[in-house]
């Protein structure tokens, strides 16, 4: 796979250093008949522009349960949640999937892509959503494909891809809507670690031009890419400090 | 909301929502090709249920105002039965015959009223008869004795020869004018004109030949008359006085009732019936012949509803059950859409427009095998009456909409409610 010719677009419109997330005491209980598991046990957390943070744990943590919580995919069982500054703990769940849209890119561990549709297609999804005009949706659609290296193979299935670039895709997907923040849970977990390193580049490159990354692993060697690490331990946030260079 | 957002929202909701689905149902039919064909089939047997019984109903219904055309929808027919009585015959058996001078009395009348309703009446009585030339015989001919006044109250084009002139139905000459079946019946390669076929031992010559006048469903048909001037008819059939028959033209046929009204008063002065006598006779018209197919009707309505609803039923529940297995094995796909911000709303649009495209797809296979086969049945019976109308696309189309609507609600509002996170967690 050819690495050049990665053109990202420079985020000048926000700048560095304002919240984006902010949680507060935030719990998430499952009932399983008369257990109560208790995923999540009084979290805060400040995420901040521009910000490259790494969210690491022992398997059953609770990562994924704030990486969905913090995506607006889940809501907490108690605590605050503020969303550029809107709580957004309490909303309804049509206006989660406006905030889903428009203001957070998704990259999943099994890549999630819809497998009849093209390249094209999966990147148009969020911008259907957004209620954008066709050419509107094909010229930026085209131009995230084009970002992740992918200008080749835009008319290609998933099943006519290697796994390294199907996780393009989807990173395209979630960066085309233009997002406050970008989630990744897991994202080199299904791949090679030469292509996942491909991966944590391409999402290096991305914070160089002014996006704000969470990623979920479990690898020290992924770890090491982000600014921040936070360590979950039982629900509870074991450590946050930023990364030490070497 | 104000109206210009309203508007903006409602044209983002046709434009991309309903669009959208429309365009993923149709990659989801054409994925799942035999299994959306098969549920299909409940909705395509329905379909062609419907649109037959449709077309049988309406094709009735136009063969019946062809057929019925021949009775004049200005003529009005004084007699001694009315045409649509059943078991009840025996209640008219005893009344008087109509006498033939009854038309001369009922036109003396007409004449001296300036303000008739009425215009004129005339004598046709008729009955069954067989008809021979050589070896050759027609039998049930229906047989009218009338004069040249027959052309106000019916049709007496010719396609050969000419009717019963003045000379003839005065005099009572023995010609007649017969059915183009009549003619065909008896004369395959010979021309029917001036011919001399026998009717009860009497000898007519063929004089005219009527022009096509159309049957109805094969039970009935006017091209199996024959006519003869009124005199002859006199003469010859006398023993069939019951079948006396005066038909008198109506001036304004927009008002049928006053003309009946006054038909009735007239004829009753002429029978000299006192006021609290019943009528001793009927007064019939083209249109209380139309009650009677009323049964035929709706036997098949009955029948192409149930045979309709049952197929509807069954494709419903089979589209059902095809939707919830679409929304099972897409449980992930329907989380991965709601992770990139697809609301509620949706998803509902999705599933339920994928439900809908089964059954409109379903609803026009129907409507073009009903086609084929309306096509088939109208070679094979020529004179069957049906009609094909667009009414009836409509009308199986929206069916099948309602059938979609009905049937992809369920599944379409769980997968709507599915939880974002288990969907996307589900195997
Ligand atoms: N839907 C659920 N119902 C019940 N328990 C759940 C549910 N989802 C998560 N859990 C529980 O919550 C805890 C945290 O799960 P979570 O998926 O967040 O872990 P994780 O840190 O992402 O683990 P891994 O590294 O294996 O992905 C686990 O004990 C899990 O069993
Ligand atoms: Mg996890």
């Amino acid at each position: 796979m050819q690495e050049s010719g990665i053109i990202i677009p420079v985020r000048l419109t926000r700048s560095k250093g304002e919240s984006v997330i902010r949680i507060h005491g935030i719990t998430k209980e499952y009932f399983m008949g008369h257990a109560v598991i208790q995923a999540l046990r009084k979290v805060d957390l400040l995420i901040r522009r521009n910000e490259y943070l790494a969210i690491m744990g022992p398997s059953g943590s609770g990562k994924s349960t704030l990486m969905n919580m913090l995506g607006c995919l889940d809501t907490p069982t108690t605590g605050t949640y503020e969303f550029n500054g809107k709580d957004v703990a309490s909303m309804e769940d049509d206006e989660l999937a406006a905030i889903r849209n428009k203001e957070i890119g998704f990259v999943f561990q099994t890549f999630n892509l819809l497998p009849r549709s093209t390249s094209l297609q999966n990147v148009e999804l969020p911008l259907i959503y957004a209620g954008l005009s066709r050419n509107e949706r094909l010229i930026r659609a085209e131009q995230a494909l084009a970002s992740v290296g992918l200008a080749e193979r835009m008319y290609h299935k998933p099943n006519e891809l290697s796994g390294g670039q199907r996780q393009r895709v989807a990173i395209a997907r979630a960066l085309v809507n233009n997002p406050s923040i970008i989630l990744a849970d897991e994202p080199t977990g299904n791949l090679d670690s030469k292509t996942g390193q491909e991966i944590m580049n391409l999402f290096e490159s991305l914070y160089a031009t002014g996006n704000t990354i969470v990623v979920v692993t479990h690898e020290e060697i992924i770890a090491r890419h982000a600014r921040r690490v936070v360590r979950l331990r039982d629900g509870l946030i074991e450590s946050d400090r930023e990364n030490i260079e070497d | 909301m104000t109206g210009k957002t309203l508007r903006t929202e409602l044209f983002r909701l046709i434009q991309f929502e309903i669009f959208e689905s429309f365009r993923i149902a149709a990659q989801q039919l054409a994925a799942n090709r035999t299994r959306s064909g098969l549920t299909a089939l409940g909705v395509i047997i329905g379909i062609i249920a419907v649109t037959l019984m449709g077309t049988a109903i309406k094709g009735i219904d136009i063969g019946f105002d062809n057929s019925m055309a021949g009775f004049g929808d200005d003529v009005l027919y004084v007699e001694q039965y009315p045409w649509n009585t059943g078991a009840d015959y025996w209640q008219f058996r005893n009344r008087p015959d109509i006498k033939l001078n009854a038309a001369d009395r009922l036109n003396q009348i007409i004449g001296s009223n300036p303000k008739s309703f009425l215009a004129v009446a005339i004598n046709a009585p008729a009955c069954i008869q067989t008809v021979l030339y050589g070896k050759r015989q027609i039998s049930n001919v229906y047989t009218t004795g009338t004069t040249d006044q027959f052309s106000y109250v019916s049709s007496t084009e010719c396609e050969k020869g000419r009717f019963l002139n003045e000379a003839e139905s005065k005099s009572g000459r023995n010609v007649c004018v017969i059915g183009r079946d009549v003619a065909s019946g008896l004369f395959a390669n010979t021309a029917p004109l001036n011919k001399v076929v026998r009717i009860r031992g009497q000898e007519y010559r063929v004089i005219g030949v009527f022009a096509k006048q159309g049957s109805f469903l094969g039970i009935f048909s006017w091209d199996s008359q024959v006519v003869i001037p009124l005199v002859s008819y006199i003469k010859y059939f006398k023993a069939n006085q019951e079948n006396a028959s005066i038909r008198v033209k109506v001036k304004d046929k927009n008002r049928m009732p006053d003309a009946i009204e006054e038909l009735r008063g007239s004829f009753r002065r002429i029978r000299g019936l006192l006021p609290e006598q019943a009528d001793d006779f009927a007064i019939n018209e083209q249109k209380s012949l139309r009650s009677s197919i009323e049964p035929i009707k709706t036997g098949l309505a009955i029948a192409g509803l149930f045979i309709t609803g049952l197929a509807l039923f069954v494709g419903a529940i089979g589209i059902m059950n095809i939707t919830f297995v679409s929304v099972k094995e897409r449980t992930r796909e329907i989380g991965t859409r709601k992770a990139l911000g697809a609301r509620r709303r949706t998803i509902l649009l999705q599933f339920l427009i994928e439900a809908i495209s089964i059954c409109l797809v379903g609803g026009a296979l129907g409507l073009i095998l009903s086609y084929a086969l309306f096509l088939l049945l109208t070679r094979v019976f020529h004179d069957f009456p049906i009609q094909f109308s667009p009414l009836l696309v409509v009308l199986a189309l929206l069916v099948s909409v309602v059938t979609g609507i009905l049937s992809g609600f369920a599944p379409a509002w769980q997968a709507s409610r599915l939880n974002p996170v288990e969907a996307l967690r589900y195997e």
